[in-house]
Parts: structure tokens; C-alpha cells; sequence
């Protein structure tokens, strides 16, 4: 037994070193925001608590498990009814529980309150990046997670924020109440920030509601926090909250260069041009699925190498990436990528990895398709 | 409560079991590559056979184990208390019966009171409208959230016609299968084989109005499983239901069949009663369906 | 099958002895026979399930992807979850209560004898069923033991066809099982056997059979329901037709809260059973007992949405569902106080199957408590989908369910072979379990806390030491398993000729018997005083 025990702390305190970057962090994190401070205090309040009734339990076993062995010459007794200790260990657990559920019914109520925010933005999961829209503002752009695969794959040193960390933040204001809106494009994801303690469930076809008023500045991070399918892993969640003034700097440079964007369709592009922006269009937002060598993961990703509709007929493969397949995972891009990135993601599909069609697809003639189906939206 | 102990009976090894267990795995693996097959995710056809080779040995493989069954009890084998044990085995199997229809019922009330309103701007995540504008929240539900992937019905099934009709026909057989159980404490045997043969009639044609409703909603009214929530709990539910009924007639008339041979006396003939049971059970699943899924 | 007209002269003489070679096991309407059958099946996927944990564990030793890619680790985690659950915790249960209870309220057998080979049998072919799905094109089922739509409708794997058949024939195996062990506890009790005299391992397998009545056929309608969405064109869980996934997630917890409990209830009895014998002493409030298992059962159908805070739910569903879950703490812990006051002045001696019953209301203790935090739904917004949750439910899972099994075998097992135990290699078991198991879990109580979600393959470096501690507390555990297979084996090939009454402090029908008991173990009833 003993040289079992040795064993274990011997095996445990050898690994020990090996591990350089790691903080034991051992609790939940109080945050930014009064909500998340209301809920770290709340937490402990009921961790010291239930200690508390932790050690007297075991200490009232501890004690009977030590005087009353019968090495020590204890005697049975035959008692098997209290009908008073019966009823007050009914009684003191009830009350305890009351005392309990006072602050957290308090709580709660405060997190219900969704009314009166100064800035509404629209999260939206998709298998696997998230989706922000700032409702009022005119700005929509996708956040993906931005660790290179090599990391992951251990080809490359981890960085220091492995697994959390985004192309494009969130940017939020300090100080202002902000109201999310939440849900999804395919199957159930959850926002969450542990330092502003928001975890909502994104759920398709529904919204839910959330808030939060952030006091400091700072980069928070968070990840997706309902399994969401293979890259579940692979989609965090980063703010960057700033002082007002920089935070309206930046909304209205992230607003000119959304409306420049959106004059790249009107000019001609070159197929170099195209293949290199449609590379980096490939693998931020399709090779989650069908894989940076385009060979799929068949049956439920199929392969692009090769595939009939890549390689046979323009209109049909435009119409899969444009409008998706209903149904399955395959998501209407339409909306999600502009036309600029939609053209050279096709003409990269169709001249990448041995697809030689040689095919080149003009922004423009995107941006003209997309504009005769919006016709309705 | 036992006084009949002296006569324990314990049956002998059976092969029955491991041979259901075997038709059963046979039925499950077939119907699940079978069903794979019919969308093309797999294009294994040996399904469907396993199916009917699961389907067809598990009933023989009944009939054959309740004909042990049978046989024992006729012998006089069993005791009071196993009789017990039949009653309150098929007593609590209904039970479990009743939570499954339960599972159906829960999701009927909560698309009703919850989904459908929330998805209409209505309620506490009314919010949800803004991904369905045009769409308002009715039930029936006609116009679905998204009209293309699931077209709504074009009309639904009016209550008072046939669901009505079947209403009536359900009820009376449940009175008929009383009284052939009253009959058979008289030990009157033709009113016996009389009310039975009624109650089995009005099952079946009982069987045969859903069938010529369900034509007339999928030709018709476009009202069809992917019509949308509202087609697809009255599928699930109408549906459970009627395959219920089909296996009550089948027992019922199993039950015939031995009234036939002679079986049962007014004092031993719990198959019988548990196929009472059973239909009654159906029975008030069914008027729960015609005030719930037809009515309100 | 020419046997059948034979079959009923054959009616068993209560004398002799079980048949000989594989027939025995197949054909067998003993519930003993059957009991045994249970055990081994449950053991085997416990050893199936466990080598999936870790294979989970090793993948999660360090940050980064090193073994296995993120799709399999998710049909690890689903496969691991569902056979735990399933195949090895309810099965082990259904086992011990083959084997005790017809001896416990005196009976020569269950109620429904062939009906019971049936149960049985039906479950190595369910579970064939759901593993073969490893090897299917797409994989093994991956969406979590929790199937949330749409993960498991629109986006699951073909083989989701052959997982919800696998649980429809789970599901039929189980109320069948519920229904013979109500017919028996109700129908087939010794004459002075009255409902205040049952022993509690048998209340609680009442109690819990009920349980299974109730949520079973709702598992099997919300497998109907997945069915019907991937293959019918059914909406009931797509808003685009006007349903809702979040009506899976209440169909599915109102089967899977209960679950929860059908797991462990059996266990309280089994350790209402120990306790005493081993502090010499009567339980303490045994009608108290019953009535809170009871109250536990009636209140788990209150509390599905705990599982659910951070869907959206209105307020007053919210605080409904919190008051109401935090309300089963107090049934839970009137029986720990009773289990502490049985202790209490009386005559304790430490065998393998009282250290296995301490080490349960320790932990489980443990367990429920940080359930109880989770009850709390302002702060379930942290916890939930975390290693926190993972935390909880393994320590009521493995040092709660798992241990309580073993305590129940390890003070069986005398009785059942007729050998006394191998006190050493038992107490060697339980010293590295107990070690290995806090090992493992408690630090994901930390890993938690600091924000590590669920179900994930890989995760950022603020966790790895926990993580790698969790690692290396599995592997010991896992390990460890092996000692405890190799005490049974042994203990059932040889060792001294234990007495009737086994443990000294043992009281009760069962250890009236011989040990082992007669095949049929009461063929004239006792008279129970
Ligand atoms: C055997 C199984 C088992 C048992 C017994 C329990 C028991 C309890 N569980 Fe647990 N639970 C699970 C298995 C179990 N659970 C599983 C598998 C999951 C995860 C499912 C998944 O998502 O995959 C889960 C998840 C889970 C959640 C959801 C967490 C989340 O996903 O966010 C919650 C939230 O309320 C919860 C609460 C509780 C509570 C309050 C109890 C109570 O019954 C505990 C009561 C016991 C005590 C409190 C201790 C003893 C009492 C005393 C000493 C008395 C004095 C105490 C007080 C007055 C406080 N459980
Ligand atoms: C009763 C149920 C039960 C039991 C006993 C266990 C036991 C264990 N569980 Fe389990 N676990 C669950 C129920 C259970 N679990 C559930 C319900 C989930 C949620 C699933 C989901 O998210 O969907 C889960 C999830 C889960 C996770 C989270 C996965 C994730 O979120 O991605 C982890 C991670 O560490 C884990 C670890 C373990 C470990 C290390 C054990 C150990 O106790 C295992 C001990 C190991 C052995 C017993 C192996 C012994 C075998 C050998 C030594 C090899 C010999 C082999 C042969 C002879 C064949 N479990
Ligand atoms: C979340 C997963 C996912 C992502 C991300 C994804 N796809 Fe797909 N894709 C699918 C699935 C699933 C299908 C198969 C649909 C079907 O069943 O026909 C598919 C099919 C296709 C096809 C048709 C292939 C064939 O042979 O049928 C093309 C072309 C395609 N995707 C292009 C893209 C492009 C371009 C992107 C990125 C801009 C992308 N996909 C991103 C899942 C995805
Ligand atoms: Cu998105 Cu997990
Ligand atoms: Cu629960």
C-alpha cells in the first residue's frame, strides 16, 4: 500500500517539471463585470458552506470510525431511532437551503434584466467561428480561431494564448450596457466569457438574450461551451473592450474598410490574385470540413479533389457554395463571405490540388448573382 | 398476501428467450439498415430482409412461447400467485405504455404553448421573430417558419367527420369488450365469441378510416410528415396510436382464436383480461388524441 | 425448437442442480444464473467503457493533438458515457438484484422467470449492435450521451440509424427488467415478509424500478422523435417547421435526471446493508430511509431543467427548477445522517466491502455537494458544460454507483461462491481505487473552475498540470480494475469454506442460506419474524 502511494507521488512529481507553463488555477475566475463579481461571491459563499457541512459529516464519521472500532474494545449499542435528531437534521438542512437560495434568487433576477442597452450585437455560431453583427451599426464580420494547426498538431511550440485566440475580437465598449443577442446557423453552440460570466446556449432557429456592463479594459477570452461537432475545440470567444473614444475610432474604421471591401467585386482579378485569396479564404472557413488537402472526411465531408461538382460545371458548384445544401452541414456562404472571397474560393477549389479546370470566376460575376437572389432578403 | 406459497413454479430452461433476443437484434439491425438504405447513407439492401427475417421469427417465436405458456397453464401448472405476477407484470407494462405516449403528448403541449408562439414574437423568447419575420404564430400551423423546406398543411383533418366517427367506434368497442368479458364470467359462450367478433370489427374499421384519412391528408390536404410540427406530431401521435390498435386487434383476435378451442373459464382466463386491459388502454390514448391533436 | 411440446413436462423438480455446459447460460430461467450473467456482461463493458476513458485521458494527457483526431475523441466520449451508463452501472445493479432479492424477501426465484433470461440476453446484442458503429462508414455515434439535437438530426452520422435501435432494444431489456423486479418485491414475499420488513437494498430496487417504468419509454420516444427527423422529414426539432431543439434537451432530461438516480438509489440500499453489518449495529432510521428514498424518486421528476440553465429558460422556470433541485438535498442527506448515526457507538471493523461502503458516503458526499452548487443557477452560468460538471458526476458515478457495486460483490461474493474473502488483495484493491479515483477527479474540480469546457480534445495550457495529474489518477484506477477482476476470478475458483453467516455482524434472510445458497434458493417459504 505504501509503496503504491510512493509510487503515485513519485510518477506525479516527475511529470511535474515537464510542465513549464501551466498556473494551477484552481477557481473561478471574479471578473469585470458586477454580475460576474455577484456570482464568484455567491459561488464561494455556497463552497464554504457545503465545506462546512462536508467536515462536520466526516468529522462525526472520522470520529465513530476511530473510537468505536472494535479493535478498541467498542461495544455495539442497539439504538436505531431518534425521532427529535431525525427531525431536526430534516429541519437545519431546509433552512440552510433557504439561506441559500436568497442570494442566488437575487442574483438571477439581476441577470434577467435585458432591458435598456445602448449597443445590440447579434452572435451567431456556425459550425465552427462565430458571427457578429452590431445590430445598428452596419458591421458584420466573422471571428475564427487563429492558432496555427501546426500548434495544434505539435509541429510548432504553443504559443501563449494556444486555442484562444481570434483573427478578428469582438470590440466592445467599457462602461455601456450591451445586449447579445444569440443563435445559430446549424446546431446548438454557447457563448461563453467566463470574465463577464455571459454563457448563453446558441440555438438555431431561436434567440436568446444576454447582457453585460464591463468596467475595466482589457482582452477576454473565452470558448464555445456546447460539443458542436468535430472542431468544438477550435472556436473561441475574444473581446477586446476599450475606453469609449477608442472603441467609436474603431467602429468607424472597421465600417470604411467593410465599405471598401465591398468595391474589390467591381474590379478584374488576376488568376494569381485569386488563388491567393482564395487559399486563405479555403482554409479559414472550409478546411474545417473538407480538410486543407480538399480530401473531405468521407462520408460525412466529401472530398473536393476530384469531386463532379468542383470540377464539372461552374454554375452548379457556385450554386452549392453560395446557397449550401439544406439539411446537412454544407451552410449557405452567400451571406457569410463577400463576393470578392466567394469568387476566389471557387476558383481556388477548381484549380487547387490536381482540380486543373483552369476556371477563373470574376468577382464581378459573383457579385452580380448575389445581388438578383438578395432580392428578397 | 401469499397463501399460495406451497406451489412454487419454477419453469424449466427455455430456449425461447435467447432466440427472441436473437430476432430482436436481427429486427433492430435490420430496420436501422434498412432505414439507412432508404436515404442513400448506406446502400446495403440486406436490411430490409433482416428485417422480415427479425420480424417474422420474433412473432413466430412468440407464438410459440405464449403456446408454452398456454399449454402449462391449461395443465394446471401455475398458482395464484403466478397469475398474480401476470396481472401485475401486464399492469405496469401498460404503465410503461402510457409514459411513451406521454413523450408524445409533452412534445404536442410544449411546441403548442411554447415553440410556436416564441418562433411568433409572442412570450418571454419572442426576440426569436427576428429570424422569421414573416411569420406568425397559428396553430393549426399552416404556414410553417420556413415554407420551403417544410411546405405547411393545406387544410387539416376536420374533427367531426371521421376522427369523430372514430371516436364513436373505439368507444363502443371498448363497451363490447366488456361485455364479452361479462359474457365470459357467465360462462356464456356464444355472447363471448359474439361481442369479441363485434370488438375486433370495430377495430379494423376503425383501422381502415385512419388509413383512408391518412391517404386523404397526404393527397389532399398536404398535410404529410414534413408538413411542418404541426404534421409531424399528429403523425407521431395518430401514428403510435394506430399501430397500437393494430396489435390489440391482432391480440384480440388471438383471443378469439382460443375462444374458439375452448380455452378460458369464468374463473382462469387472465389473456383475456390483460387483452381487455390493453384495449381499454388504447381506448382513452385515443380520446386523448381526438380532444388534443383533433379538437382544441 | 421441435422442444416446445416437451418443454412443459420438463416443469423443474426444485432439487437439482443447474444443466450443464453453454446451455446453462443461454437457456437459463435461474436467477442466480442470471444475476451472474449480468455481472460478468457488466464488467466486461466496464472494462470496454473504461479502456475508452483512457484513451480519453491519454489524448488529454498534454495540450495538442497527439493520439487521436477530434472526431474520434468525440465517439470516445459518446461511446464511454452511453456504455458506462448503460452497460455497465445499470446492468451491475440488475445483476446484484437478481441475486438478492428473491433470497432477501424469500423466494425460489423471480417472478417471471423466462421474461428475466429475455432482459438479459437482449443486451449483448444491443451493445454488439451500438459498438459495430465504430466501424461504420462516418463513424461511431458522436454527439455525447446526451444526443442534443441537431447535432445528432441533421448533422449526426449514419450510424445514428443503429444507435437509436441500440437504445429501443436497451429500453425494452430495461422495463422489462423493472417489471419483474416489481412483480417480484410485490408478489413473491415470504409470508411475515411485510413492506416495513423489506430490506432496503429491496425498497430501493423497488423504487427505482418505478423509475424505469416512468423514463424509459420517454428515452424511447425521444429516440423516435431523433428517428424521424434524420429519416421521415419530421420538424420536432428544427425551428424551421415551427419545432424547437430545446424540446429535445426537456424530453431528454425529463428520462435523464431520473437516470441519474436509478443509478445510485440501488446503491444507498446496498450500503444501508454494509454499514450496519460492519458497526454491529441496526440501521438507524429505517423507515426514514424509505421515505426519503421515495422523496428522492418522487422530487427527481421536478428537476430535468438543471441541466438546462443556460438555454434560455424564463426566469420562473429557472428559479423553479433550482428550488427544486436544491430541495433533494435534504432527503440525500437524511440518508447520510443515518448512515453516520449507524456508525455511531457502534462496533466497527474496517473488511474490504465496509472500506468500499465508507469511501461511498464520503465521496458521494462530495459529489453531492458539488451538485448542489450546480443546482445553483446563477452559478451553474460558470459551471456548466466545464470539467466542474465533470468533476460532480463522476465522483456520484465511480466513488458513488461504481463503488457501491463493488461494495455490494465484495460482501456478496462469500456468500455467492461459498469462499471467504481474500481480505488483502481486497483491501489492496480498494486502497489504489480510492487513491486513483481522487487522483482523477478532484482536479477537475480545479481544471473547471478555471474554465476548461466539456468534450473537448484539446485545450489551452493553463490547464495542463491538471490535467496531467487527472491523467496518470486514471491510468492507477484503470489499472487497478485489474486487481479487482482477479480477486473475483480467484474468489470464485478457491478459498476457505466461508460460514452461512459470512460477516460476523450480518443479519438478514440471505445469510440464513448456505453459502452458496441452493440453486433454488427457498423452495418451502421462511417464516420471517
Ligand atoms: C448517480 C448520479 C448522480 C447523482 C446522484 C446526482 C446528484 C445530484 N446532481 Fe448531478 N449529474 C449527474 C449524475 C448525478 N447527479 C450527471 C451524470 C450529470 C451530467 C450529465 C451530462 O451533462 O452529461 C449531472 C449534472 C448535474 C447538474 C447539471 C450541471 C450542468 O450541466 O450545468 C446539476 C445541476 O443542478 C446537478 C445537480 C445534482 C444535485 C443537486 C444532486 C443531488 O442529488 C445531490 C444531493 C446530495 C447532497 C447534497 C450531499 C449529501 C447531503 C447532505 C450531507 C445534507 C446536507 C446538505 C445540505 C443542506 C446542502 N447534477
Ligand atoms: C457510470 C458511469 C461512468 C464511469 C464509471 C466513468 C468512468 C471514468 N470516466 Fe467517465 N463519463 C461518464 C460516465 C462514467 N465515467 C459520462 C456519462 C460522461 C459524459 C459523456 C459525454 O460527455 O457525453 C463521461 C465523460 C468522461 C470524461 C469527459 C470527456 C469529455 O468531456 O470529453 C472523462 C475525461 O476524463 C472521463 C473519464 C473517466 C475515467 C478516467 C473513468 C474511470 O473510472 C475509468 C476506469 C478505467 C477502467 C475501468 C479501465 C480498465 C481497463 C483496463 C485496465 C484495460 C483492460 C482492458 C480489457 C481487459 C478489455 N469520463
Ligand atoms: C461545417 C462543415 C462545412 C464547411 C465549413 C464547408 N462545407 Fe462544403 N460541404 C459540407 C458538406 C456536409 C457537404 C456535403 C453536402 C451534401 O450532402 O451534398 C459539402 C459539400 C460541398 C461541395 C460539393 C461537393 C460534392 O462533391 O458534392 C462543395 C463544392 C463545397 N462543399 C464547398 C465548400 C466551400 C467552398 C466551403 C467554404 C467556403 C465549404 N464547402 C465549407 C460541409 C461543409
Ligand atoms: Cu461551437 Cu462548440
Ligand atoms: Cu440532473
Amino acid at each position: 500500500m505504501a509503496s503504491a502511494l510512493a509510487f503515485v507521488a513519485a510518477l506525479a512529481l516527475a511529470c511535474m517539471p515537464a510542465v513549464v507553463s501551466g498556473a494551477w488555477e484552481v477557481n473561478l475566475d471574479p471578473g469585470v463585470t458586477e454580475i460576474s463579481r455577484a456570482i464568484f461571491d455567491l459561488h464561494m459563499t455556497i463552497f464554504w458552506i457545503c465545506v462546512a457541512i462536508a467536515c462536520l459529516v466526516f468529522g462525526v464519521m472520522l470520529w465513530a470510525a476511530y473510537f468505536h472500532r472494535k479493535s478498541r474494545g467498542a461495544v455495539a449499542k442497539h439504538f436505531h431511532e431518534n425521532t427529535f435528531l431525525e427531525i431536526l437534521w430534516t429541519l437545519i438542512p431546509i433552512g440552510i437551503l433557504v439561506l441559500m437560495a436568497v442570494p442566488a434568487t437575487a442574483t438571477l433576477i439581476k441577470i434577467y434584466d435585458p432591458r435598456d442597452a445602448e449597443l445590440d450585437v447579434l452572435v451567431t455560431g456556425y459550425q465552427w467561428r462565430w458571427r457578429y453583427q452590431y445590430l445598428d451599426q452596419e458591421l458584420d464580420y466573422f471571428s475564427n480561431m487563429s492558432t496555427p494547426m501546426e500548434q495544434v498538431t505539435n509541429q510548432a511550440a504553443k504559443g501563449e494564448n494556444y486555442l484562444l485566440e481570434v483573427d478578428r475580437p469582438l470590440v466592445l465598449p467599457v462602461g455601456k450596457k450591451i445586449r447579445f443577442l444569440l443563435t445559430s446557423n446549424d446546431v446548438i453552440h454557447s457563448w461563453w466569457v467566463p470574465a463577464i460570466a455571459v454563457k448563453q446556449d446558441a440555438i438555431p432557429g431561436f434567440v436568446n438574450e444576454a447582457w453585460t456592463v464591463i468596467d475595466k479594459p482589457g482582452i477576454y477570452r473565452g470558448q464555445c461551451a456546447e460539443l458542436c461537432g468535430q472542431n468544438h475545440a477550435f472556436m473561441p470567444i475574444v473581446l477586446d473592450v476599450r475606453e469609449e473614444e477608442e472603441f467609436a475610432a474603431w467602429l468607424s474604421e472597421a465600417q470604411a474598410e467593410a465599405a471598401a471591401a465591398g468595391q474589390e467585386s467591381t474590379r478584374e482579378w488576376t488568376m494569381d490574385e485569386l488563388m491567393a485569396r482564395g487559399e486563405e479564404v479555403y482554409n479559414t472557413n472550409c478546411a474545417a470540413c473538407h480538410q486543407v488537402t480538399g480530401a473531405g472526411v468521407p462520408p460525412v465531408f466529401p472530398a473536393l479533389v476530384g469531386s463532379p461538382v468542383v470540377t464539372g460545371d461552374i454554375a452548379a458548384h457556385e450554386a452549392i457554395v453560395l446557397q449550401g445544401k439544406a439539411g446537412t452541414a454544407m451552410q449557405s456562404f452567400a451571406s457569410q463571405l463577400s463576393a470578392a472571397d466567394l469568387a476566389a474560393v471557387i476558383t481556388y477549389e477548381r484549380n487547387a490540388w490536381g482540380n486543373n479546370t483552369g476556371d477563373l470566376i470574376q468577382p464581378s460575376a459573383i457579385a452580380e448573382k448575389l445581388s438578383n437572389a438578395t432580392g428578397g432578403e | 398476501m401469499s397463501e399460495s406459497h406451497s406451489a412454487y413454479y419454477v419453469p424449466a430452461q427455455s430456449r425461447w428467450p435467447i432466440f427472441a433476443s436473437v430476432a430482436l437484434a436481427f429486427l433492430g439491425y435490420g430496420a436501422a439498415t434498412f432505414i439507412n438504405s432508404l436515404s442513400g447513407d448506406t446502400p446495403a439492401s440486406y436490411g430490409v430482409f433482416l428485417l422480415i427475417a427479425g420480424m417474422t421469427l420474433l412473432t413466430l417465436i412468440l407464438f410459440g412461447w405464449f403456446g408454452n405458456v398456454i399449454t402449462e397453464s391449461r395443465a394446471g401448472l401455475y398458482s395464484g400467485q403466478l397469475d398474480r405476477s401476470f396481472r401485475i407484470g401486464m399492469v405496469w407494462f401498460i404503465f410503461s405504455e402510457v409514459m411513451f405516449f406521454a413523450a408524445f403528448f409533452g412534445t404536442l403541449f410544449y411546441v403548442r404553448t411554447l415553440a410556436v408562439p416564441w418562433l411568433g414574437g409572442e412570450g418571454d423568447k419572442g426576440v426569436s421573430q427576428m429570424l422569421w419575420p414573416q411569420f406568425t404564430a397559428a396553430w393549426p400551423l399552416m404556414e410553417t417558419p420556413d415554407n420551403t423546406l417544410f411546405p405547411g398543411p393545406k387544410a387539416t383533418v376536420s374533427p367531426w367527420h371521421i376522427p369523430l366517427f372514430n371516436t364513436m367506434l373505439l368507444v363502443s368497442s371498448s363497451v363490447t369488450v366488456t361485455l364479452a368479458h361479462h359474457a365470459l364470467l357467465r360462462n356464456d359462450r356464444k355472447r363471448l365469441k359474439q361481442w369479441l367478433a363485434a370488438t375486433i370489427a370495430l377495430g379494423i374499421i376503425f383501422i381502415g378510416f385512419q388509413a383512408y384519412e391518412y391517404a386523404e391528408a397526404y393527397h389532399e390536404l398536404g398535410l404529410t410528415l414534413n408538413a411542418g410540427i404541426y404534421g409531424a406530431t399528429f403523425f407521431i401521435l395518430t401514428g403510435f396510436h394506430g399501430l397500437h390498435v393494430t396489435l390489440g386487434t391482432l391480440i384480440l383476435f388471438i383471443i378469439l382464436m382460443r375462444v374458439m378451442r375452448g380455452h378460458f373459464d369464468p374463473q382462469k382466463h387472465f389473456a383475456f383480461e390483460a387483452a381487455s386491459w390493453y384495449w381499454h388502454f388504447v381506448d382513452v390514448v385515443w380520446v386523448g388524441l381526438f380532444l388534443f391533436v383533433y379538437v382544441l | 425448437m421441435s422442444a416446445v411440446g416437451t418443454e412443459v413436462d420438463t416443469h423443474d423438480d426444485h432439487h437439482h442442480g443447474p444443466a450443464r455446459g453453454i446451455g446453462r447460460w443461454l437457456f437459463t430461467t435461474n436467477h442466480k444464473d442470471i444475476g451472474t450473467l449480468y455481472l460478468f456482461f457488466s464488467l466486461i463493458m466496464f472494462l470496454i467503457g473504461g479502456s475508452m476513458a483512457l484513451l480519453i485521458r491519454a489524448e488529454l494527457f498534454q495540450p495538442g493533438l497527439q493520439l487521436i483526431e477530434p472526431g474520434f475523441f468525440n465517439q470516445m466520449t459518446t461511446l464511454h458515457g452511453l456504455i458506462m451508463v448503460f452497460g455497465a452501472v445499470m446492468p451491475a445493479f440488475v445483476g446484484l438484484a437478481n441475486w438478492m432479492i428473491p433470497i432477501m424477501i424469500g423466494a425460489p426465484d423471480m417472478a417471471l422467470p423466462r421474461m428475466n433470461n429475455w432482459s438479459f440476453w437482449i443486451l449483448p446484442f444491443a451493445f454488439a449492435m451500438l459498438l459495430s458503429s465504430l466501424f461504420m462508414e462516418g463513424g461511431a455515434p458522436n454527439f455525447g450521451w446526451t444526443f442534443y439535437a441537431p447535432l445528432s438530426t441533421t448533422y449526426a452520422p449514419p450510424s445514428v440509424t443503429y444507435f437509436v435501435f441500440g437504445v429501443h432494444m436497451m429500453g425494452i431489456s430495461s422495463i422489462m427488467g423493472a417489471i419483474n423486479i416489481i412483480a417480484t418485491i410485490t408478489n413473491m414475499r415470504a409470508p411475515g415478509m411485510t413492506w416495513m420488513k423489506l430490506p432496503l437494498f429491496v425498497w430501493t430496487w423497488l423504487i427505482t424500478a418505478f423509475l424505469l417504468l416512468a423514463v424509459m419509454p420517454v428515452l424511447a420516444g425521444v429516440v423516435t422523435m431523433v428517428l424521424t427527423d434524420v429519416h421521415f422529414g419530421t420538424s420536432f426539432f428544427n425551428a424551421a417547421g415551427g419545432g424547437d431543439p430545446v424540446l429535445f434537451q426537456h424530453v431528454f432530461w425529463f428520462f435523464g435526471h431520473p437516470e441519474v438516480y436509478i443509478m445510485i438509489l440501488p446503491a444507498f440500499g446496498i450500503v444501508s446493508h454494509i454499514i450496519p453489518t460492519f458497526a454491529r449495529k441496526p440501521l438507524f432510521g429505517y423507515a426514514s430511509m424509505v421515505y426519503a428514498t421515495a422523496s428522492i424518486a418522487v422530487l427527481s421528476f421536478t428537476v430535468w431543467a438543471h441541466h438546462m440553465f443556460t438555454v434560455g429558460i424564463p426566469l420562473a422556470g429557472e428559479l423553479f427548477f433550482m428550488y427544486a433541485t436544491m430541495a433533494i438535498a435534504v432527503p440525500t442527506g437524511v440518508k447520510v445522517f443515518n448512515w453516520m448515526a449507524t456508525m455511531w457507538r457502534g462496533s466497527i471493523t474496517f473488511e474490504t466491502p465496509m472500506l468500499f461502503a465508507l469511501a461511498f458516503v464520503v465521496l458521494f458526499t462530495i459529489g453531492g455537494l458539488s451538485g448542489l452548487m450546480l443546482a445553483i443557477a446563477p452559478s451553474d452560468f460558470q459551471y456548466h458544460d466545464t470539467y466542474f460538471v465533470v468533476a460532480h458526476f463522476h465522483y456520484v458515478l465511480v466513488p458513488g454507483a461504481v463503488f457501491g457495486i463493488m461494495a455490494g460483490v465484495y460482501f456478496w461474493l462469500p456468500k455467492w461462491t461459498g469462499h471467504v474473502l481474500d481480505e488483502r488483495a481486497g483491501r489492496r484493491h480498494f486502497w489504489l481505487s480510492f487513491i486513483g479515483v481522487n487522483l482523477t477527479f478532484f482536479p477537475m474540480h480545479f481544471i473547471g473552475l478555471a474554465g476548461m469546457p466539456r468534450r473537448i480534445p484539446d485545450y489551452a495550457l493553463q490547464f495542463a498540470d491538471f490535467n496531467m495529474v487527472a491523467s496518470i489518477g486514471a491510468f492507477l484506477f484503470g489499472f487497478s480494475q485489474l486487481l479487482f477482476v482477479w480477486n473475483v476470478i480467484s474468489n470464485i475458483r478457491k478459498g476457505r469454506q466461508a460460514t452461512d453467516q459470512v460477516w460476523e455482524g450480518a443479519q438478514g434472510l440471505e445469510w440464513e442460506l448456505s453459502s452458496p445458497p441452493p440453486y433454488h434458493s427457498f423452495s418451502e417459504p421462511p417464516k420471517v419474524n
